[in-house]
């Protein structure tokens, strides 16, 4: 199909498309004078029912808690296809390119990337701890915090190199987190059929609200999830870095 | 105010898609993608907006009187920008691989190197 044809076609499904979205949207009630009975009736409810104070959190983690169940699922599958997609090919082979210049050495990144990398780089881990653990109390949780902690690893590849990076992310660990975080979802969730109800069900002592240690199973989900995609972003990561820095075609 | 917000919504939808059909560079057109499933997060945080609410986090509440916007919307917006991200990663893993394959990242381009 010439580009003109396909421009033409998208014009005819854009304007069609236009009309029903229009429609759909109009049908909408007015930008910001309610919301559904549900949302209100969780916004009263769940606070006292599950001693937390983020809501959004319940939601994700117990009272849709099978819907987050399948959505870190997805993220496995993602990471999985990625690292089979993104692996040596047959006329592929792993190998650090080869220093040409071996009596030189390589200059180190300048103090000031150096110290900004080390500080930035803790401050990663303190903050995305601090945002997997408080999932229950304030905005954030295990996917949020998991993102901000893989992110420590890529300042630390931009102060260093990529060396020092493979030190630091050693790739069984990365792969096991990966799957304990995900195992662990599910792990939690017997724990319910264990105690005679349904599967995921806050079965667990729900704590003080306010407390770090509150919430029941939804504190603990957050710290599974928080491993999971921690893991996940950093195999994500290193997966992409490997392309570039030791992924090469083999010489014939 | 209505229109304005859901206009967005409509206009960054279909702006997403135009620029796939029209890309020239398998990178461009995932990054058009993700601008198009962007407009599904606008959607849903917009259902879930009241107005005058606060977050639906209930901490200090004699700070934040009046109402909480719809908490739900908000738990689904996050899902979508999990799968959205776990969507671009794969795709731009893809766009890596064709690359190497055919040596170019134009979409016309590749359809000729197939024939």
């Amino acid at each position: 199909m010439s580009r003109r044809a396909r421009l033409i076609f998208f014009a005819v499904a854009a304007a069609g498309l236009a009309v029903t979205l229009g429609a759909g949207l109009a049908g909408l009630p007015s930008f910001g004078s309610q919301i559904t009975a549900y949302a209100r009736m969780l916004n009263e409810l769940a606070p006292r029912q599950r001693h937390i104070t983020d809501v959004v959190s319940a939601i994700s983690f117990d009272y849709r808690g099978i819907d987050t169940l399948f959505e870190e699922f997805i993220l496995l599958a993602a990471v999985a296809g990625i690292s089979v997609l993104l692996r040596p090919l047959s006329d592929e082979i792993r190998k650090l390119p080869d220093d040409k210049a071996p009596d030189r050495a390589i200059p180190p990144p300048s103090p000031a990337v150096w110290l900004l990398a080390v500080f930035l780089s803790s401050l990663l881990v303190l903050t995305g701890l601090e945002t997997v653990t408080h999932g229950q109390l304030t905005p954030g949780g295990g996917f949020q915090g998991g993102v901000i902690l893989a992110s420590a690893l890529y300042v630390v590849y931009l102060g260093t190199n990529y060396v020092t990076v493979e030190r630091f992310q050693p790739v069984p660990l990365l792969e096991a987190s990966d799957g304990v975080g995900a195992s662990g979802y599910i792990l939690i969730g017997l724990l319910g059929l264990l105690a005679g109800t349904d599967f995921l069900s806050n079965v667990v002592g729900l704590g003080v609200t306010g407390n770090l240690i509150s919430g029941g199973t939804i504190s603990l989900l957050n710290l599974v999830v928080g491993v999971e995609v921690a893991g996940s972003f950093a195999i994500l990561a290193s997966e992409f870095l490997d392309q570039t820095a030791v992924i090469r075609t083999r010489q014939r | 105010m209505s229109v304005l917000a859901y206009g967005v919504v409509a206009w960054l939808f279909l702006i997403g898609i135009y620029g796939v059909v029209t890309s020239r560079n398998l990178i461009h057109l995932v990054v058009c993608l993700s601008v198009a499933q962007s407009a599904t997060d606008i959607l849903l945080l917009e259902i879930g907006y009241r107005k005058g609410g606060h977050a639906p986090v209930f901490v200090s509440l004699p700070a934040h009187p009046g109402p909480a916007v719809d908490a739900v919307m908000q738990a689904l917006a996050l899902t979508d920008v999990v799968v959205g991200a776990a969507v671009t990663a794969l795709l731009l893993a893809l766009v890596v691989q064709v690359h190497k394959r055919a040596g170019t990242l134009d979409p016309d381009a590749l359809r000729a190197t197939r024939d």
